[in-house]
């Protein structure tokens, strides 16, 4: 910590908390930002590219993509701020197993919680929980950003990664619920689908079927591919060079 | 302290280690009986819905003691084994000894008058176990109701079989062949059977097929076990297999 001896304890606690400079509030401008960036020119996983894995995984349905983005939330939100609290302390050499211990603590306790007050939740997320700890959006916003910043940034940080997860997640999970299974959150809404034309409702009576190739992984490394080429072709700055 | 030397790196790592551990083993057995709790409830609740009692996992003792009127553990030749209680046999430990020295539970339920037998299962899916319970109407062949769970399938394909509308193809299933052999359920893929409830198969979920063949084989390997039982506690007439 630098040496805060003219200032009072309490000034002294507010500085190292928002760690902003005084003509900033906490939700001033430049933190404003942190919150809102993740959700476009730098969303997670559209364009740094980060956390793939569990995009390809649980986004066959929409209801594991919306409990999923919330237990990422809040693991990523706790860890950035724990990583940012302990930041002049870690020795550089180990802070990668570091994250990772602070990570998969959060996650087991996480777990343990639910698994005693909402077991319902806790079983929805069964699969999921390992795959936090493995996700690399929350490794890389502890690398680069949760180190060298101050608590609450690192904690608009998370919270703003992980809603551009979250962005990416639902909208994945929506097109491939909905053409792969016809249903949205588990409820059929393209019609009822019957064994044959004659007891089927809706669009299934004009004879529509579902694209079962949208439930396997392929088909959601396709769809966030069209969602970066959509990305890319509104904002041309994206776009690498060379 | 240099923070860059071994020494604080060692201590660094050490204390983090306790604090952590310590942390979390505080996290698991405080929470463990409120966990233990849950999952009897969740066990009573599935072993009741395979009989068409429907409730809530607060209510699911109280049924459970209205219901269910015997629990037996038997040995693979029908024999009740003494000083087991079925209720806290593990089948993922049974499964890992000899047949002949396995537990097999059975839970034998009063529905408004009507005997229903209860059969736990476990067995493999695509990724990890699966288990459920099958309730058998008392002519030992027509399935009552079913009961699936999965730990890792995936979600959309494999885990649709812990899903009602996959649970209810097994409804009125029979497990034996018109010659009264036991040959179970086969979850079939391609299956034009309809509404047929007399081929001893079901239609399989698409993308789902291991998960499936899994479901079929612990059906009919798990059942197996009970035949002995079966026939020496009912008049029913079965085929000496």
């Amino acid at each position: 910590m630098a040496d805060n001896k003219e200032l009072t304890k309490k000034e002294e606690l507010i500085l190292f908390l928002s760690d902003t400079d005084e003509r900033e509030g906490l939700l001033g401008k430049k933190n404003r930002k942190l919150l809102s960036d993740p959700l476009t020119d730098n969303n997670p996983i559209t364009v740094q590219v980060l956390g793939i894995c569990s995009a390809l995984a649980i986004t066959v349905q929409l209801k594991p993509a919306i409990v999923m983005s919330i237990a990422v939330m809040t693991v990523m939100a706790f860890s950035n701020m724990i990583v940012s609290l302990l930041r002049n302390l870690i020795p550089s050499r180990i802070r990668i197993i570091v994250q990772l211990v602070v990570v998969a603590a959060l996650v087991i306790l996480v777990d343990q919680v639910l698994r005693a007050f909402a077991y319902d939740v806790s079983k929805e997320l069964s699969v999921f929980v390992g795959l936090i700890i493995t996700n690399c959006i929350v490794m890389g916003r502890l690398e680069a950003f949760a180190l060298g910043n101050g608590v609450w940034k690192s904690f608009l940080d998370g919270i703003g990664n992980a809603a551009g997860y979250a962005f990416i997640l639902i909208l994945v999970a929506f097109f491939r619920e909905l053409l792969g299974a016809g249903k949205l959150l588990g409820y059929e809404v393209l019609g009822h689908k019957g064994t044959t034309l004659a007891d089927s409702t809706g669009l299934y009576a004009l004879g529509y079927s579902d694209n079962g190739l949208m439930l396997l992984s392929p088909m959601a490394l396709i769809t966030v591919g069209i969602i970066i080429w959509v990305q890319r072709s509104r904002n041309r700055s994206l776009i690498e060079q060379n | 302290m240099d923070r860059n030397s071994n020494a604080y790196t060692f201590l660094f790592a050490v204390i983090m280690v306790a604090v952590v551990a310590s942390a979390l083993a505080f996290a698991a057995t405080s929470l463990q009986p409120a966990q233990a709790e849950n999952v009897k409830q969740e066990k009573m609740q599935n072993i009741l819905s395979t009989v068409g009692v429907e409730t809530s996992r607060d209510s699911a003792e109280m049924l459970f003691n209205k219901y269910i009127v015997e629990q037996v553990a038997l040995d693979n030749n029908g024999q009740e084994k003494d000083g087991v209680n079925a209720f806290t046999v593990d089948l993922k430990k049974e499964l890992k000894r000899p047949v002949e020295e396995q537990a097999f539970p059975l839970y034998v339920a009063d529905v408004e008058g009507t005997k229903y037998y209860v059969v736990p299962l476990r067995g493999k899916g695509l990724w990890d176990a699966i288990w459920g319970y099958v309730a058998l109407k008392d002519d030992i062949n027509t399935i009552k109701g079913v009961v699936f769970d999965h730990k890792g399938e995936t979600p959309g394909l494999g885990a649709e079989i812990t899903q009602g509308w996959f649970k209810k193809r097994f409804e009125d299933e029979k497990i034996m062949d018109e010659a009264g052999n036991f040959i179970g359920v086969s979850v079939a893929k391609g299956y034009q059977g309809g509404d047929n409830k007399d081929d001893n198969a079901v239609d399989a979920i698409s993308g789902a097929t291991i998960t499936g063949d899994g479901v079929t084989d612990m059906i009919s390997e798990r059942l197996k076990n009970y035949l002995p039982y079966f026939k020496s506690q009912t008049n029913v007439k079965m085929a000496s297999n």
